[in-house]
């Protein structure tokens, strides 16, 4: 439908005009790359609620059970696509998300000059804060990005720990 | 053909639009310094709560969305519809690229104060 196409249009254009943004605030890719992490943290931070009350998931008893969740669930509820879930490490504590699309990136050619940038890296800091508020600190990287020519583009999580929760003083 | 899966994609990257509007509005406001006037923070949940309502309609162009962002904050902080005289001004401002911002008359900010001590 026209309106699906203006609103992805919408979407590529106005995440687009923030990486163009930001390339023009920042030195170098690397700076970028850590702008991006830091919305797309502030993002996520903010996200978790709206998805656990939208999506009534329950807590999840282990990160596979959490990786299946945010690959079937959340990506389609936040992107309408779902990454497989693939190349487990042996501990159970790595896993990647196989992208074969990415709302986020239709159209988009990286220029030569920013062989270094991680265009969508909005996205590991989105799951990196999401994850944070429920107590999880994962570590998030693309490992492969169509954008640089790879085949796939591949997200490459890691469980790191269990964080406390943050309890405010007084409560029972 | 509109069925009810491209309805339902559709939605969806309304709401994460807002969400990523949301973020770069702030971004926006962290990077640029303003003495008065300029209204981000209503966005974020106007926005918000725009899209809930499918209000977001099909403007490609960046003026126009600046446009209709204004008069929907109008609507969302005052309620009215008359629009005449509306005391604002949406302008593509460029400085060290370009930022986009919505700068509401003195007198604006000013009722808005006067409403939230209510």
């Amino acid at each position: 439908s026209s309106r699906q196409r203006v609103n992805s249009e919408l979407f590529t254009l106005t995440y687009g005009a923030l990486v163009t943004q930001l390339c023009k605030d920042y030195e170098n890719d690397e700076e970028v790359n850590k702008q991006l992490d830091k919305m797309g943290y502030n993002i996520g931070v903010r996200l978790i609620e709206d998805f656990l009350a939208r999506s009534s998931i329950g807590r999840c008893q282990d990160f596979r059970e959490t990786a299946d969740v945010i690959a079937k669930v959340a990506f389609k509820m936040y992107l309408g696509i779902t990454p497989s879930v693939t190349n487990w490490s042996p501990a159970g504590d790595e896993l990647s998300l196989i992208l074969e699309s990415n709302p986020l990136v239709d159209f988009v050619e990286l220029p030569d000059n920013h062989s270094s940038l991680v265009y969508s890296n909005l996205l590991c800091g989105v799951l990196r804060g999401a994850l944070e508020m429920v107590q999880m600190a994962v570590d998030v990287k693309f490992a492969q990005d169509t954008l640089r020519g790879d085949n796939v583009t591949e997200i490459r999580m890691k469980f790191i720990k269990r964080m406390e929760e943050n309890l405010p003083a007084g409560d029972e | 053909m509109e069925t009810r899966f491209t309805r339902g994609k559709s939605a969806i990257l309304e709401r994460s639009l807002a969400k990523l509007f949301s973020e770069m509005v702030q971004y926006c406001q962290s990077q640029v310094y303003s003495a008065s006037g300029v209204l981000c923070v209503g966005l974020l949940d106007v926005l918000d709560v725009l899209v809930l309502r499918e209000e977001w309609k099909r403007e490609t162009k960046v003026l126009n969305i600046l446009l209709f962002i204004k008069v929907s904050v109008w609507r969302a902080l005052f309620g009215k519809d008359k629009l005449d005289g509306f005391p604002a001004k949406a302008t593509v401002h460029r400085h060290k690229g370009t930022t986009l911002m919505i700068k509401f008359d003195e007198a604006v900010i000013a009722r808005d104060k006067a409403l939230e001590g209510r």
